[in-house]
């Protein structure tokens, strides 16, 4: 019995694992790049990515700014700071928890649902029925899922963006008793182009991420509903961890310099 | 050359595992002909047509498809191949977000043969060979029965009029009549189109009108093929108690008392 076997078979799954993710993120993103489009395809992934997730997102950024207001209030006030409550909540929302918390809560609607329709599509042999019809599914079904994601992620971390900073607005004003244009001119003020563009950057990367896992795992899922199940809580979990791995990396690489 | 196979399969195996499915098949379809495979449950028929479709690859063995060798060739030329051919899957595989009449000229459109507004007259056109009225071209697969959706995934298979056509029980789960109006079909699509057709079928009445050849698998091998008039005098045993549904003989079911 040789202790390092197991760690050396789990290593060596892990490996295959990540090879077989690259292979299939390259064919994905050759074939979105590459004609024939499937502007249909693209347009309907848009509208299920895009605007069906803005009620989520909404209601995630405008409790997300509600509560950052009303938090910084009562921390900041112990070192009479209320000032910078403005500052806080859109720098907070604009470079951090818009993009993060939009992509989390999107993770869950938007990579489930991609992985559970691919994982049936799977399962009840359409994909190997496109193949038969001259439709190679990796352009058809992958690439306009991903276009649609690294697209539409942007665009909701913008409203996101918008709803969040209004929900810290609607707290200062109306409960902590700010004046309304002095908070406003507050927010602007200090807001740069590169506090937005790092998390409209983010938000893209993020959007990759929940449609590439939402494809890779529904894709490569087996073994009936069980197997549609399980691949569509990996696609959850693992675009989840991603997200947040990510955040991490991205954010050294904008603001520490 | 006149005489060369449409379909030629050399030494064809496959394994899932440990588990041995296809051990060596050699199997030839002529230009225009229709070939039936008989054979129990879980042989290895579906893996088969698979194979030869490019679905599932091989372990060891050749497959030619007009003189050209198809195993392990590149995907621009599998499409090309693949235009070749028409799939009726035994579960349907229809695409569940379209309507009908798209299924049925999922190919066209593919291929980029006609407008959509003509695609969806062809489609009607392919629907009443199958004996379907008009109506049900705008409805969802969802809302149709077992054997409708057959017949859809039916019309689908020759609706880009292929050269090949492999039918995967075509009969199955249909009433008496309208299998015999499917029999007749395939047919007329083989004698009057000249196309060739490969199917697997269950059913030996259906087996013994629309075939020209009869093939047996048995235990991952062609145990016996000849002319649709010979099934009756084979000489073989596995063959005789296949075609009368007899429990005794010396196929074994795998069963545990
Ligand atoms: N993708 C797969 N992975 C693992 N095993 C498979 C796969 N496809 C088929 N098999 C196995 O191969 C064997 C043959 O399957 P196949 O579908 O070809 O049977 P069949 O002859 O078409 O039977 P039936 O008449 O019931 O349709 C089965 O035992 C099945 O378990
Ligand atoms: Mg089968």
């Amino acid at each position: 019995m040789n202790p390092f076997q197991p760690i050396g078979r789990v290593f060596l799954k892990f490996l295959l694992t990540v090879g077989r993710i690259v292979t299939f993120t390259s064919l994905g993103l050759m074939h979105a790049f590459r004609p024939p489009y499937y502007p249909r395809m693209i347009v309907r992934q848009m509208i299920d990515i895009g605007y069906y997730s803005l009620p989520v997102v909404g209601l995630t950024a405008v409790f997300a700014g509600m509560v950052l207001a009303l938090q910084s209030y009562t921390g900041f006030s112990r070192f009479s700071a209320e000032g910078a409550i403005a500052n806080v909540v859109v720098l907070s929302i604009t470079r951090e928890l818009g993009p993060v918390l939009a992509g989390l809560m999107v993770a869950g609607r938007i990579g489930a649902s991609l992985a559970a329709e691919i994982g049936t599509m799977r399962v009840t042999e359409q994909i190997d029925a496109l193949t038969t019809l001259s439709t190679n599914p990796m352009k058809y079904l992958v690439a306009p899922r991903l276009i649609a994601g690294i697209t539409m992620f942007p665009l909701l971390v913008l409203v996101a963006d918008t709803i969040g900073v209004f929900g810290g607005y609607l707290v200062a004003v109306h409960k902590l008793g700010f004046n309304a244009s002095n908070y406003l001119q507050n927010t602007w003020n200090f807001l740069t182009a590169e506090d937005v563009n790092s998390g409209l950057v983010k938000a893209a990367v993020f959007g990759f991420i929940v449609a590439l896992m939402g494809c890779y795992h529904g894709y490569n899922s087996k073994g009936g509903a069980q197997g549609v199940g399980r691949a569509t809580t990996n696609a959850v979990v693992s675009a989840s961890i991603l997200i947040l791995c990510s955040d991490y990396i991205l954010t050294e690489m904008f603001f520490t310099k | 050359m006149a005489d060369q196979p449409k379909i030629q399969m050399r030494d064809v195996a496959k394994a899932f595992g440990p588990k041995v499915v296809l051990d060596g098949i050699d199997l030839d379809v002529g230009v225009g002909e229709s070939v039936v495979i008989i054979g129990g449950s879980g042989t290895g028929k579906s893996v088969t047509l698979k194979s030869i479709l490019g679905l599932l690859t091989p372990d060891r063995g050749s497959i030619k498809v007009d003189g050209e060798e198809v195993i392990g060739m590149g995907s621009s030329d599998r499409e090309r191949v693949n235009h070749k051919f028409g799939m009726l899957f035994q579960g349907g595989a229809l695409f569940d977000s379209l309507p009908v009449w798209e299924n049925v000229s999922f190919g066209l459109l593919a291929e980029k043969r006609c407008s959509r507004s003509q695609a969806h007259d062809i489609a009607i056109e392919k629907l009443a060979m199958v004996g379907m009225d008009a109506p049900v071209a705008d409805l969802m697969p969802s809302e149709l029965s077992g054997g409708m959706q057959k017949r859809v995934g039916l019309a689908r298979a020759i609706a880009s009029n292929p050269e090949v056509i492999f039918f995967d029980e075509p009969t199955t789960g249909l009433d008496p009549i309208m299998a015999d109006v499917i029999n007749d079909l395939i047919v007329k699509v083989t004698r009057e189109v000249g196309a060739t057709a490969l199917s697997i079928t269950h059913d030996m009445a259906s087996a013994r009108k629309i075939a020209n050849r009869i093939a047996m698998l048995y235990e991952g091998k062609i145990i016996w093929q000849g002319p649709v008039e010979d099934i009756d005098n084979s000489g073989n045993e596995y063959v005789d108690q296949f075609i009368n549904g007899k429990a005794e003989g010396p196929i074994k079911m795998a069963m545990r008392a």
